[in-house]
């Protein structure tokens, strides 16, 4: 009971944090709509503007610089040690592990995601009540990736094969006549698939949402006309299909790439980076909140930025593009 | 959740719900689409149902055998769920102080990042001035920034203060000779972080949408007088609903299933501290506690789930809005 109390003052003082930075902004607006004659327009450009670019700047753009500048600091922030952090990061023995895995990460699991969702986006295409296995196959996109762990650890478990087993995955697998399953989360290198594998759960649903509509949005005529020139099933999907839908293909490859390369909290409730799966996402929080190494962990966060720089230009380039045809 | 900030697309909006007629969707239409999509739906809940089952079991059951067998052997108990939420012999806190955490967490991120972003994604789009461009852009590139690079220097700002040489260029929150930041045990340095990292996609997104309000409907009001605070707050507020809805949705689902930043500033205590740390938590303490594990990451997503199956077309609708070239 005293907990609920405690609770509702809580969510009370959220709402009047809302309720208080309002009511400042409609003071603001209400001065600043007062402005007459030139001077209206800059203002408005600035109350309007003005939150948002301060808080990038403080939120993003300098702590950029920071961490960058950070990375060339030792372990306490205090001393100048060069790309030492970043020799560390590219030649210390074991940490190809998470170089490695990482690059397997960005490749396979949106890869993967996108393809089934490709082919979950045809089909659905085909069928007469799409809307509930629409809903459920989408579904994990509102769990929390601690969540998937809890609800992926179920199939994972692992118990001796003479006791009964807990864990789905070991269970099929005797059920189809394999005596002694591995312990799958610690079966390297497999282990790194199995930790994909809930990733694509995840994201399946997004790639098939969003393809499913860009299949839906191709001209009906461009689909007869092919059809008149005898192109059906599979020639008609590479040669028509494809090429339709490609820019959507690209759009969402590259965000769930984006969202794999910062992948962390799966590795870190699965399995916290140990046998053979670490991902630099997830050694980058281990060297500066648990090894204290700001240095390590700064640079580690530089090579995740340089990782996403290629995908973001491309994404900006097409964004250009898309708007210099509007 | 699972869902990234950019995993929402840049798609145009306004697309067509049925582009092929419905009679060839009919001849399209097999049994054998429909049953590889109803087994691949069936793969996709699974591990979801076993989470659900394991939660509903006793503690014996849950631990010694797997939840299927729950269908031979139907003993069902709502303790487990009790235990959770106020704490019981095993896990001395209980998960509703995290709870209401979550929710004081979300509500206000969740509001300030959508009035901000609509703010700025309004002056970008209808207040013309020298520049505007390269700040979208810019401000869509600043995805490339990840979290990690920015939670350390942000955590730094709120502890200790910034300053660039002699300016300081945000305030010191120690009291003189505390070593706490004011900060420390409020909500604010989430709703501050959070709102942040959500503004390069939120802007980009409503810009998306503003953008492509009537031309007229803009002139017409600014040739009536109408100053750019009353157009923002009578015209492009009530027309953006729909672009607002689904992307209050997915930030609040974001945060919601946030661990990464609500390690960074919240730390683990039941003050301040949402469900997933409290999940990741006892996960990693009371591994073999499947029962009661099970059960507090059914509460934890049960919001997310109403959430998005309540308010899934708008969702869905948030994920295409400005997309899919046609």
């Amino acid at each position: 009971m005293e907990e609920l109390v405690n609770g509702l003052s809580k969510i009370g003082n959220a709402v009047a944090a809302v309720a208080i930075v309002l009511a400042i902004l409609l003071i603001v607006f209400f001065l600043a709509s007062r402005a007459k004659g030139r001077a209206q327009g800059p203002i408005a450009g600035l109350v309007f503007l003005g939150p948002a670019v301060l808080l990038l700047i403080y939120g993003l753009v300098v702590p950029a610089f920071r961490t960058t500048a950070g990375s060339l600091q030792d372990a306490s922030g205090k001393n100048f040690v060069g790309l030492a952090n970043y020799g560390w990061i590219f030649t210390a023995p074991g940490n190809s592990t998470f170089l490695i895995n990482t690059v397997l990460w960005i490749i396979i699991a949106p890869v993967l995601s996108t393809a089934l969702g490709l082919t979950l986006a045809l089909l659905l295409d085909r069928m007469k009540r799409e809307s509930i296995s629409k809903s459920l196959i989408f579904m994990p996109m509102a769990i929390s990736f601690v969540g998937a762990g809890i609800i992926w650890g179920l199939v994972y478990e692992y118990r001796d094969p003479s006791q009964p087993q807990v864990g789905l995955l070991s269970q099929i697998t005797m059920w189809l006549g394999v005596d002694d399953p591995p312990n799958w989360l610690l079966w390297q290198p497999f282990n790194n698939f199995l930790l994909m594998i809930i990733m694509i759960w995840i994201q399946v649903g997004f790639a098939m949402v969003v393809l499913s509509a860009a299949i839906k949005a191709i001209p009906a005529d461009v689909i007869e006309a092919s059809e008149l020139d005898g192109a059906t099933g599979w020639k008609q999907f590479i040669k028509v299909t494809i090429p339709m839908i490609r820019g959507t293909l690209v759009v969402v490859l590259t965000t769930i790439m984006i969202a794999v390369l910062k992948i962390f909290d799966i590795v870190r409730t699965m399995t916290n980076g140990n046998f053979g799966t670490q991902v630099v996402a997830n050694e980058m929080y281990a060297q500066s909140f648990v090894a204290f190494d700001v240095g390590r962990g700064s640079a580690l966060a530089v090579v995740l930025f340089i990782g996403v720089t290629p995908i973001i230009i491309y994404n900006v380039i097409q964004l250009r593009k898309e708007r210099s045809v509007r | 959740m699972s869902v990234e900030a950019h995993e929402i697309i840049p798609l145009p909006s306004n697309l067509p719900e049925e582009t092929i007629p419905e009679a060839a969707r009919r001849r399209l239409s097999s049994p054998w689409a429909s049953f590889v999509v109803i087994v691949i739906t069936v793969l996709w809940t699974i591990p979801t149902l076993g989470l659900l089952v394991t939660s509903i079991r006793p503690k014996e059951q849950a631990q010694n055998s797997g939840w299927w067998t729950f269908f031979t052997d139907p003993t069902a108990t709502l303790s487990n769920y009790s235990e959770v939420l106020t704490g019981g012999s095993v896990i001395p806190g209980g998960i509703t102080p995290y709870f209401f955490n979550s929710i004081a967490i979300a509500i206000p991120a969740t509001v300030f990042a959508l009035v901000i972003a609509c703010m700025a994604a309004y002056a970008l789009a209808w207040i013309p001035f020298k520049g505007s461009t390269i700040i979208f852009f810019a401000i869509f590139a600043l995805q490339v920034v990840p979290l990690q690079m920015a939670l350390l220097p942000l955590l730094q700002m709120f502890n200790k203060g910034w300053s660039l040489g002699p300016i300081p260029i945000f305030p010191d929150l120690n009291k003189a000779g505390s070593a706490q930041s004011l900060f420390a045990g409020t909500y604010i340095p989430l709703w501050i972080a959070h709102t942040m990292f959500a503004l390069p996609i939120a802007i980009f997104l409503l810009h998306n949408f503003i953008g492509q309000l009537p031309r007229e409907l803009m002139e017409a009001a600014r040739v009536d007088g109408a100053s750019h605070f009353l157009i923002f707050r009578k015209l492009i507020l009530p027309l953006s609903i729909p672009a607002i809805a689904s992307f209050a949705i997915f930030e609040f689902l974001w945060v919601w299933n946030d661990l990464l930043v609500a390690l960074t500033f919240a730390g683990g205590t039941p003050d301040v501290a949402p469900v997933t740390a409290y999940l990741a938590n006892i996960k990693g303490t009371y591994g073999a506690q499947l029962h009661l594990i099970t059960a507090g990451a059914f509460i934890a997503i049960v919001i997310p789930l109403i959430v998005f199956f309540s308010l899934q077309r708008f969702f869905v609708r948030g994920l295409l809005a400005g997309s899919v070239k046609g």
